[in-house]
């Protein structure tokens, strides 16, 4: 039976990590996304089912920590906020370099540097772009509400094992921080299998399996970022998801991902009120992004504005998703700042309609 | 129906927790719910505050620029939130401690007596169930039995036999809220 709670974001990321049979947690506590360890730490999934949590002396052991788990075919998952998530990249960097799944969560709080605590969205570049070194990508899902962060750690796990790939969870200080009603999942049996990739001793009659990032010679390198390539478009290909509200009619469209697609669905809806046929698009996947989905809406209205807590990057992928079929504005508050419903509508109304 | 709720105080006077149960109280009747605390430094300085929605709806955006509802224990968060409510709403402040009263012509004012009633009830720690008591006389969104649930999920077992005096303290606070303004 499903089981309803009223919860924080974090500590349904912490309870999904156990219920989606997560084998370990490795983290280091930083606001505003310390709930996750603190959650994991009173619940002791160790005597629920046999989960390990770790709070490790760094971000960057915590990250080498899952690499190391990830490496013996387990599922491990590590979080933090933004500054920790620039101390974990190389190790992210490795871990897609070896292919091997994970699920990273960044609590997105204001930068550069040590910023503040207040909620952003300003590490939309370093989740989608790279942010460590390499051709690379990670799967990244976009939770807008505490129920989806609950349902993206187990999809997350799906997906890092689907693809032996890194998975980040891009959440905020606002649904990080915030409690609603979640249906929990059933709580999944953590799996005995081992994958054939997985580095836990030789088998009699069997190569050896090596986990690495390392290949000096060019030409193999070059193949084995083919190979991850090749990957990557079969991602852009099955995982592209997304949601779009009152868009069948709209003139005019408004794009925003997690918490920030709230307040902007209550701009549009104004826009809705005021006679202005508006509509939204929220990409849940940030990578692979809704281009196909942006591209037609673009062609269909007059105008597109994106919302986003920062100074403007996910308006950079709407723009090539557009390809120039609808002019495409931004309306950004960044440092921490969160914009109101009638800033979004008015600076909609100035930028849009011309008012 | 949708009501939007900014609770504010001293950390301690249980502004968080007050929150919670409404929003706990408000799953029980089958709402939609959200609460969002302020986690800032504010926190650290020894005033707190929490966004509690409950809705028939779906929330959309769980941080409000202004609210039905203001329930204010000190007078900063008076000074700070009495312009954030919408005309014609309400605003529930603790007596005790004020310096100034409201100024708001256009909104309804209710004060309440919470800190001196828990210290007739020898308990202090009751005051925001007072408090809540008094909001749910004057708004009676929800059903004192499904804050009584709401209870039940938010404290641990081992409290549950104080169920009964958290229960004692809202029917108090609900005894002696008083209007102190009807909007003009």
């Amino acid at each position: 039976m499903k089981e309803l709670r009223l919860m924080k974001g974090n500590e349904a990321l912490a309870e999904a990590a156990i219920r989606a049979g997560a084998d370990a947690y490795f983290g280091y506590p930083i606001t505003p996304q310390s709930e996750v360890i603190e959650y994991l730490m009173r619940e002791n999934p160790a005597d629920r089912t046999g989960m390990q949590v770790l709070q490790a002396e760094s971000e960057v052991a915590a990250i080498n920590m899952v690499y190391g788990a990830a490496g013996c075919g387990k599922k491990a998952m590590t979080s933090s906020s933004s500054p920790g998530i620039s101390l974990k990249m190389e190790g992210i960097s490795y871990i897609a370099g070896a292919e091997l799944p994970c699920v990273v969560v960044n609590v997105v709080r204001a930068g550069p540097g040590l910023g503040t605590i207040q909620p952003s969205q300003s590490d939309y570049f370093q989740a989608v772009k790279g942010g460590g070194h390499g051709d690379y990508k990670m799967i990244v899902l976009a939770p807008a509400t505490v129920q989806e962060s609950v349902d993206y750690v187990r999809l997350g796990f799906e997906l890092a094992f689907k693809y032996r790939n890194p998975v980040m969870i891009l959440s905020d200080g606002i649904i990080g921080q915030m409690m609603e009603k979640v249906e929990l999942f059933e709580q999944h049996p953590r799996s005995t299998e081992e994958p054939e990739w997985a580095t836990v001793g030789k088998k009699p009659g069997k190569d050896s399996v090596i986990v690495t990032s390392l290949q000096l010679q060019s030409e193999e390198q070059e193949k084995v970022n083919l190979k991850l390539q090749a990957k990557y478009r079969e991602m852009e290909k099955n995982e592209v998801r997304y949601e779009t509200h009152q868009c069948e009619d709209a003139e005019y469209l408004f794009v925003a991902f997690g918490s920030c697609a709230r307040i902007t669905r209550k701009a549009m809806e104004m826009a809705r009120k005021k006679g202005i046929k508006a509509g939204l698009i929220r990409p849940q996947t940030l990578y692979p992004f809704p281009v196909k989905a942006i591209h037609k809406l673009a062609k269909q209205v007059k105008g597109i504005m994106t919302v986003e807590m920062n100074a403007g990057q996910m308006v950079e992928d709407v723009r090539l998703a557009a390809r120039g079929e609808a002019p495409v504005e931004f309306f950004g508050r960044f440092g921490g700042m969160i914009p109101s419903p009638d800033e979004i509508f008015n600076a909609f109304e100035q930028k849009m309609i011309g008012g | 129906m949708s009501e939007e709720i900014i609770i504010a105080g001293f950390g301690g006077q249980g502004v968080l927790s007050m929150g919670q149960i409404i929003c706990y109280s408000g799953v029980m009747q089958g709402k939609e719910v959200s609460w969002m605390p302020s986690y800032g430094p504010e926190m650290r300085g020894g005033t707190a505050n929490c966004t509690a929605i409950i809705s028939d709806e779906q929330i959309s955006s769980p941080v409000l620029t202004e609210f039905d509802t203001a329930i204010v224990l000190n007078q900063p968060s008076m000074d700070k939130f009495e312009d954030a409510i919408k005309p014609g709403g309400l605003l529930i402040y603790e007596e005790n401690g004020m310096t100034r009263k409201p100024r708001r012509k256009d909104i309804n004012i209710c004060a309440i007596a919470a800190y001196d009633e828990s210290v007739k009830m020898n308990n202090t720690k009751v005051f925001n169930m007072i408090v809540i008591g008094g909001f749910l006389k004057v708004k009676p969104i929800i059903e004192l039995e499904n804050v009584i649930k709401g209870l039940e999920k938010v404290l641990p077992e081992r409290y549950h036999h104080l169920i009964p005096l958290n229960e004692e303290a809202i029917h108090r606070g609900m005894k002696i809220i008083k209007e102190a303004h009807q909007a003009n």
